[in-house]
């Protein structure tokens, strides 16, 4: 690796040098190959994936394959929520993982991703609302996580931002948050992983766009690319977003359907609030980056897409939400809306683990909360391909649930992702 | 020149000045000498106003005051009203003296991604880094209050949109117009004219601003609509675009909505959005007193306000020649004009070097800074250095098409060398581009119907300024908004961040409220020069909506408040209230939770309620359940692939208790299932799931069966539902009517208080109890002969708590509590009750192993508190504290009949573990409660109190 | 926003429409279990046109072919 380790020191010396001793944070790799795994989607679970299979299990024969340029999809449009208090088990064991490994991923990928564990508030909108959160609370802190239920005072006071009268639409009962929740810098997670990957010797191959399989008979035994065929031991999909286009090239069919999401910045202004707001009564989510503009989100757009374009009725849905809950957002300009697609798997519940044919293994169905994920969906996809098995932690996620009726639905909202 | 003072006062950091109507506030404030009138965002570099509208990238201030305030207006796009406030953003404690400008002699440390470098450790310290990165970053002052404003939305349609009001869209407007076609057009600016408000022309005789001024009239009385202040934000398929209407400027206190938000929906789009010209790359090409060089023009054509007493033009290409003419008429000293090109001719230039020094191969290296403001420059003439003295640099580096709103629709492009940049290519939703964002910039080209007087002769293809290749060291900016440098791009380059996407990312260039407008092109121009490769190649990143920044008010429009959404209220809400109802939101719905007594809680009043229906009667509003009617020869078929038990055998004026279940087997509702005749249903469901019932019904009958001769109606909204129940409703209900009532689970039709009605003997309870249907409108008769009824008897209203009370103790699941759309109707106990043959939604479902075999499933159990004390809703169930849930409380009430506390829960195998005891856990709200697992039912198991 | 012309009201809105499956989902009554899970289960979640159930809320239900990358739609039919 020519970029040499980052510290404060190192960029001293650049300082005075004009910053010239930087080199590449990963190299331009070509295909080659054979390579022991070949992960498909240079995203920051592929690229997490790539990087602890390197690391932790010495796989050193590593490539991934990107069809456009690394953290381009999904990693690079979310709106950058890291947070665990989820209700089911499954889902509570998995995101704790992963936010354990958020914790101290700077340092381990010596490359700042800007994890700030400022607090995940779930709002309570009445006294209903306020007893999910707390059974929410209760089940999370079983399972020893943290949860901390507030009531209205000291919501106020956490949050000034918000509108605390009794006579809102949506009154603030109270809320349950997760401390060690927080945000982090989307992009930086791609490129930290991509860089610590490199460094590992993990071929980092952009603009090489998978078009099919290598078969021998029933077994996978690489991937054709744009960019010429590679060979691979094992071929590993974490394309989430076209889950079903990639999987539909080796002829499986998916319990997955793309669908847009959408979400929204604001002009930067100086810091208006310190914590991740959400509102599941009012479906809709918002907290500030460090650059100052107000970050949010809501719905999905409810229909199949891969346009990477969204509808501007559900951007008025969740705008009109934020306001409701914080009546000062309407004065700041929305600068920019974007689309995601995102893998709307059919329980709400992502996927790792084996596919039908030999060799071939996914990792996908993220729906709409893959980013909090990245480090621990990395970490134990990596531990599947490595050995062959999947992590206790992962078992519960394989393909074949749906079949089995083993489903992990949070929201109880059924198969129809439209539903979610 | 200006000939008086200005008329209409505003301040500025304080100061009071005044300006002339139509100015904007930033040529009142060059009008006024003032040059510093900003700091930008991350080295807080002195700022003056660089552009003329909407793509100013550094002239951002806070404009009104108070709750008005607005922050990161920029000057360029506010138009002077009286009593204007402006204030600088982003510096402390004053503009001039700016402490946060010590980042300016930082800023070696802290280059492109410097914090991707730094600050390691464990999160907390991360955090406190980022607290003084957050409070450095930002522009201007959040709002803190409620937003006064309100704003309005309007939907229309028009045969033709034309965007942009410059010479291209006026005549495209009134050429649709006149062929009677229904035309909109919009325009981002206060007037009609686009370039021509910055060109000395005359068209048809008239100056080209009148001439604008005549179109619009001329267009309007064509039948066409014209929207000024209106900019198209952002184009959405099939032609669906909003347009945001300025009705005040920003800041300023109005009646009715500040902004409209206009939706558009057009057969045919046509875009006449004209160019941003593009700034030169060199150092310090951001001092205040440097501007692009349309934007002096229209200083001085438009407000007759001279940027500078001494001013050199650098240019490209012929366009900004222009500008040296509009100087020099106001009265300004034209030092030079240094042009890249080595051999520009033409007539302009002839012209031109008529009366100024025109220097070729001339552009500049370092603009001097004096006191925040520039002094003059060092530019190489034909390979020589020289020095201009100069308090004004016009400069223009060419011009970009404006094609946001073409590439939202999803439009080619197409690369034109000679300029520099992109042209549009096809449409991919039939719009089309003209004027100058289509490449064609000479008026009489555009007007080919009108008579064009350019006394400077045609205008032409702006070319592209020089690259920048660090000829002499310092910072040369491409995104002045976010000081990013042709450094900061290099440094991109250099680690690899080569992607035009990375690079972007990486150094936040075209990131800020901008949105790169003035400085993408060039941008991409240094990042192909450092890479190597044609532009074209360079790639180029989205255009998002919204093209400028729109208000969030404005997208949420009228929704706010009580309007943000509708609320459901009962049609007996005014009698519920003359009770004194306390309300709870319940799904959409308002409806009563209790009826307290005077010192009552509402523990104490649900209790009593709840008694109150145990040992007397009491009356209950469940208008809010879902109602369906299901008729026709088919209807059986339908039914019974939407109810999962039995009814084939059900006699006519019998009803049974049913689930309804999703595809997947678990319970997705349930209610009751009553014949009503031979080939007619009624199906009853949750208030919260009434409206997923509905679409599900219409689902099974015109999809899934193809049109069955059965119709589905959606009776909810026909029929309030009064509910009355207790050991004493038969009798009470027997006597209003005048005739027997039905036996458990049998209906019969009667009147109350002269009201039709529809009596169901369905219970919810655990007693003797019966539905009064009646239509919504007569029912308050109804609801008050019921209510007197019982309290004569003894009895009364009862509100949602008890009825929760009551139906907790009989162990009736909810949905949304037990059956929270994970459960199975075995899981709830139901299993016994579907149909064995199958052949209703689900059944295949139920097949998979998982579900087929029980072991491991959470069942639904009763659980009682050993000692009485009371049960946390949502508890876990756990063995001990500190092991993993074995499962929660779903619903907690107290004993109704009799002392103590009971709940519901799912409880993994639970089934099997009745005797058990377990503790209710719950550590949010530091309770812990020995309970008994049990049968999930606490009173009359067997059903006797429902017969007579 | 899309532009979705119902055979009933004509070109309406998309906000008046709900997506509700693709065509080739749908679980018919009579359908073996396995088939029937497969059914619901399964997407071919194509990156091109696709032939999906929508309704209006006139109450109609369409069959429409439609374009998930252009968002095109080439066919609408009531159902």
């Amino acid at each position: 690796m020519g970029a040499g380790r980052y510290s404060a020191l190192s960029l001293l010396r650049g300082a005075i040098t004009g910053h010239r001793h930087w080199g590449r944070a990963w190299r331009a790799a070509e295909p080659g190959g054979p390579y022991d795994v070949i992960v498909i989607g240079g995203g920051g679970h592929g690229l997490a994936t790539a990087y602890y299979l390197a690391k932790e299990h010495g796989v050193r024969r590593v490539a991934v394959v990107e069809k456009g340029y690394i953290g381009g999809g999904n990693t690079g449009r979310n709106t950058t929520i890291v947070r665990s208090n989820y209700r089911q088990p499954q889902l509570q064991r998995l995101l704790d993982y992963s936010l354990k490994l958020w914790h101290g991923l700077s340092d381990d990928l010596n490359y700042n991703v800007m994890f700030s564990p400022r607090g995940a508030l779930f709002l309570g909108h009445s006294d209903a609302d306020m007893v999910k959160l707390a059974e929410r609370g209760d089940a999370l802190i079983a399972m020893g996580i943290d949860a901390e239920l507030m009531d209205r005072d000291a919501v106020a006071r956490l949050v000034p931002l918000l509108d605390m009268g009794r006579d809102a639409r949506w009154p603030i009962e109270g809320g349950l948050i997760q401390r060690r929740g927080g945000t982090a810098r989307h992009d930086a997670v791609a490129w930290g992983f991509a860089r610590a990957a490199d460094s590992l010797g993990v071929d980092i191959i952009e603009n090489c766009e998978v078009t099919g399989f290598l078969r021998d008979g029933g077994r996978v035994t690489g991937v054709r690319t744009t960019r010429g065929d590679i060979a691979a031991g094992r071929t590993a999909i974490c394309v989430a977003g076209n889950s079903g286009h990639v999987a539909g090239l080796a002829g499986i069919k998916l319990p997955i359907e793309s669908h847009t999401l959408q979400a929204w910045v604001t002009e930067p202004v100086k810091p208006m609030i310190d914590t991740v707001v959400m509102s599941q009564t009012l479906h809709c989510y918002f907290s500030q980056s460090d650059k100052g503009g107000m970050v949010g989100g809501g719905d999905p757009d409810f229909f199949p897409s891969y346009a990477q374009r969204g509808a501007p009725m559900r951007l008025e849905d969740s705008i009109a939400q934020s306001i409701a809950l914080a009546p000062a957002l309407s004065r700041l300009r929305m600068v920019r809306s974007w689309a995601g697609v995102t893998d709307m798997s059919f329980d709400g519940s992502p996927i790792i683990g084996e596919m039908p044919l030999d060799g071939l293994y996914i990792n996908g169905g993220w729906c709409y909360g893959g980013f909090k994920a990245t480090p621990g969906s990395g970490r134990l996809y990596a531990h599947l391909l490595a050995t062959g098995e999947s992590h206790p932690i992962a078992a519960p996620f394989d393909l074949a649930r749906f079949a089995q009726g083993r489903t992990i639905d949070e929201t109880g909202s059924g198969p129809m992702p439209q539903s979610r | 020149m200006r000939e008086h003072a200005g008329t209409v006062p505003f301040t500025f950091d304080g100061k009071a000045y005044a300006g002339h109507p139509g100015d904007t506030l930033a040529a009142a404030l060059v009008a006024a000498g003032v040059k510093l009138v900003a700091r930008s965002f991350k080295l807080h570099r002195p700022r003056g106003i660089m552009a003329a509208g909407v793509e100013e990238a550094s002239a951002l201030v806070t404009v009104g005051y108070g709750a008005h305030a607005e922050p990161n207006v920029r000057a360029t796009d506010v138009f002077l009203y009286p009593g204007l406030v402006a204030t600088s953003q982003n510096a402390w404690p004053s503009l001039r003296h700016d402490i946060g400008a010590v980042n300016s002699l930082a800023a070696s440390l802290i280059p492109a991604g410097f914090y991707y470098k730094t600050f390691f450790g464990p999160p907390s310290r991360w955090m406190i880094y980022e607290h003084f990165i957050r409070k450095a970053a930002g522009l201007g002052q959040p709002p803190r209050v409620a937003d006064p404003d309100h704003y309005a939305h309007r939907s229309a349609f028009c045969d033709v949109l034309v965007v942009g009001g410059g010479p291209a869209g006026l005549a495209a407007a009134l050429h649709a117009a006149e062929a009677g076609k229904r035309v909109i057009l919009i325009e981002q600016d206060i007037a009609p004219g686009g370039s021509l408000l910055r060109e000395a022309v005359t068209i048809d005789g008239a100056p080209g601003d009148q001439w604008a001024q005549t179109m619009v009239a001329r267009i309007r009385a064509a039948g066409g609509r014209v929207l000024l202040r209106t900019t198209a934000a952002g184009y959405w398929d099939d032609n669906f675009l909003f347009a945001v209407e300025r009705r005040v400027e920003p800041g300023q206190p109005g009646q009715g909505p500040a902004q409209v938000l206009w939706k558009l929906r057009c057969a045919e789009v046509v875009l006449a959005t004209g160019t941003i010209e593009r700034p030169l790359v060199f150092v310090n090409n951001d001092l205040p007193g440097v501007m692009l060089a349309g934007a002096a023009r229209a200083l001085a054509l438009r407000h007759g306000v001279a940027p500078g007493r001494r001013a050199v033009i650098a240019t490209s290409h012929d366009d900004a020649y222009r500008t040296a003419f509009a100087l020099a008429d106001l009265g300004v000293e034209i030092v030079a004009i240094l042009d890249s090109r080595t051999a520009p001719a033409g007539p302009v230039i002839d012209a031109a070097r008529a009366r100024f020094a025109v220097f070729a191969d001339a552009r500049p290296l370092r603009a001097i800074r004096s006191r925040n403001a520039l002094a003059g420059l060092d530019a190489l003439v034909a390979g020589v250095r020289q020095r201009f003295d100069a308090d004004c640099l016009a400069m223009s580096g060419g011009a970009s098409p404006v094609l946001h709103l073409h590439r939202q629709a999803g439009g080619a492009l197409a690369y034109d060398a000679a300029r520099g940049g992109f042209l549009p290519g096809a449409g991919r939703q039939g719009n089309t581009t003209i004027g100058a964002a289509a490449g064609i910039h000479a008026l009489a080209s555009i007007l080919d119907q009108a008579d064009v007087v350019d006394p400077l002769g045609a205008a032409t293809a702006p070319a592209p300024g020089p690259i920048w290749r660090d000829d002499v060291p310092g910072k040369a900016f491409v995104d002045f908004q976010n000081d990013v440098t042709t450094g900061d791009l290099a440094l991109a380059q250099r680690e690899g961040y080569t992607s035009v996407e990375h690079t972007k990312r990486y150094t936040t260039l075209g990131m800020g409220t901008d949105q790169g407008k003035t400085g993408a092109m060039v941008a991409l121009a240094q990042i192909a020069d450092l890479r190597g490769v044609a532009l074209p190649e360079a790639g180029l990143t989205t255009f998002r909506p919204p093209y400028t920044p729109v208000t969030m008010g404005a997208f949420a429009g009228p929704a706010r408040g009580d309007h943000a959404a509708p609320i459901r209220r009962l049609p007996l809400a005014a009698a519920h209230d003359a009770l004194g109802a306390l309300w709870v939101p319940a799904g959409a719905w308002m409806r009563p939770r209790a009826y307290p007594e005077a010192g009552e809680s509402i523990g104490q009043a649900s209790l009593r309620e709840a008694r109150m229906v145990r040992a007397s009667v009491g009356v209950v509003d469940v208008s809010s359940l879902g109602k369906f009617e299901i008729a026709g020869p088919d209807a059986l078929a339908l039914v019974a692939a939407v109810c999962a038990t039995p009814m084939a055998k059900l006699a006519v004026g019998r009803g049974r208790y049913t689930v309804m279940l999703r595809e997947d087997g678990m319970v997705m509702d349930d209610g009751t299932l009553w014949r009503l005749a031979e080939d007619r249903w009624l199906i009853t469901s949750s208030s919260g799931g009434a409206a997923r019932m509905s679409r599900h019904m219409t689902y099974v009958a015109d999809v899934l069966l193809g049109h069955p001769r059965a119709a589905v109606v959606d009776v909810g909204e026909h029929w309030a539902g009064l509910a009355i129940a207790g050991p004493r409703s038969a009798a009470l209900l027997a006597d209003l009517i005048g005739a027997p009532v039905p036996s458990h689970m049998g209906l019969c039709h009667g009147t109350i208080a002269g009201a039709p009605v529809r009596v169901l003997a369905a219970s919810y309870s655990g007693e003797r109890a019966f539905e009064v249907h009646v239509p919504g409108h007569l029912a308050h008769a109804v609801f008050a002969a019921l209510v007197d009824a019982a309290q004569a008897a003894g009895g009364g209203v009862y509100g949602l708590d008890a009825m929760d009370h009551l139906r907790v103790e009989k162990g009736h699941v909810v949905i949304g509590a037990e059956a929270d759309g994970r459960a199975s109707p075995a899981d709830l106990g139901m299993g016994g009750m579907l149909r064995k043959a199958g052949g209703f939604i689900g059944w295949q479902g139920l097949t998979r192993p998982a579900l087929a075999d029980q072991a491991g499933r959470r069942q639904l159990v009763g659980l009682t508190s050993i000692d009485g004390a009371g049960i946390c809703e949502g508890a876990m169930l756990v063995v001990q504290q500190g092991e993993e849930p074995a499962g929660h409380v779903t619903t907690a009430a107290p004993r109704v009949a009799g002392q103590g506390a009971i709940a519901l829960g799912l409880l993994t195998d639970g089934a099997a573990r009745h005797g058990e005891v377990l503790l209710a856990w719950s550590p949010t709200r530091h309770s812990m409660v020995q309970v008994r697992v049990g049968p999930a039912v606490f009173h009359d198991p067997e059903g006797a109190l429902y017969h007579d | 926003m899309l532009l979705i012309p119902c055979p009933h009201c004509g070109p309406r809105n998309q906000e008046e429409f709900a997506y509700e499956r693709t065509l080739d989902s749908v679980v018919r009554l009579d359908d073996a279990p396995d088939a029937a899970v497969t059914a619901l289960y399964t997407r071919a979640n194509l990156r091109g046109t696709d032939h999906e159930i929508w309704s209006h809320l006139c109450g109609q239900w369409l069959r429409l072919t439609r374009d998930r990358m252009s968002h095109a739609i080439s066919a609408v039919e009531p159902l």
